[in-house]
């Protein structure tokens, strides 16, 4: 069987290191470059940031992450259960932000893009968000 | 993350260590609005050699700071940038509007 593991965090912003060192700290098995695991580490860290950030917009909730080790390759599940997201393609535009006030530069979907070898977002309004995203050796 | 403030003239000098993220966002831009205010800084080097980690939640609050003193008439510089911060700051296209060093 391949190799994984599984986490489940209250949506708090204390858990945005916790995670994102956890997840590295699991992806050092796979004979990544230590660019490799910073990168892992931003992109996770976009991730649940935007879990807790939006799909909770800072109230109760669950962030749930699950790893799997798959051909040389590192393959990284976040999902929340909250709000969802309406349209997809637009709120992946670079610097689209539905938070400016918040100071937000839109920006965390293109690091995820940019840092991660693959990166499928799937949303469903008033159901949650499911990120999945890729790093391989190599890659 | 912790921070040091130093000011200089009307000059403010941030050393920040640690990690950078929408958690310790929060401290660097209370702690950084504060001194701004009280002793009107007009421009603001960033001094980012013990910095570890940064995501987008750095790249909200570097530009919020820079949207404040170029207001002020002032300049933001980063300083002493590490490769994996660099790589964040590049993608954000901070670095063509901001002075950065490595
Ligand atoms: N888990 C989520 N639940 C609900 N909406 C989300 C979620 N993740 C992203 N979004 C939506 O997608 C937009 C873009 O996300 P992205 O991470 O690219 O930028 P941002 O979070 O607004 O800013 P930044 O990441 O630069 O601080 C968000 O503003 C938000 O509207
Ligand atoms: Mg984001």
């Amino acid at each position: 069987m391949e190799n994984y593991m599984k986490l489940e965090v209250p949506a708090k912003s204390i858990n945005e290191s916790f995670v994102r060192a956890v997840v590295a700290a699991f992806s050092v098995q796979l004979d990544l470059s230590v660019e490799d695991l910073a990168d892992i580490k931003t992109a996770v860290s976009e991730a649940v940031t935007n879990s807790i950030v939006h799909g909770y917009a800072n109230m109760k909730g669950i962030v749930k992450v699950v790893c799997k080790v798959v051909d040389g390759c590192i393959e990284i599940e976040i999902s929340d259960f909250g709000v969802g997201i309406e349209d997809v393609s637009m709120a992946m535009q670079p610097l689209f932000t539905s938070k400016p006030e918040c100071e937000r530069s839109g920006m965390g979907f293109t690091v995820m893009q940019t840092f991660m070898d693959d990166l499928v977002v799937k949303s469903k309004p008033g159901e949650g968000t499911v990120i999945t995203m890729k790093k391989c050796i190599g890659g | 993350m912790d921070i040091k403030l130093e000011t200089i003239g009307t000059t403010l000098v941030v050393k920040i260590n640690g990690e950078i993220d929408h958690h310790t966002a929060q401290v660097f831009k209370s702690e950084v609005d504060r001194e701004i205010n009280l002793r009107n800084i007009v421009n603001l080097v960033l001094d980012f050699d013990g910095v570890t980690f940064m995501d987008s939640s750095g790249i909200g609050v570097v530009v919020g700071r820079y949207k404040e003193i170029t207001a002020r008439g002032g300049k933001v510089m980063i300083i002493r940038v590490k490769p994996q911060v660099d790589k964040i700051l590049e993608i954000s296209g901070l670095k063509t509007i901001l002075e950065c060093s490595h």
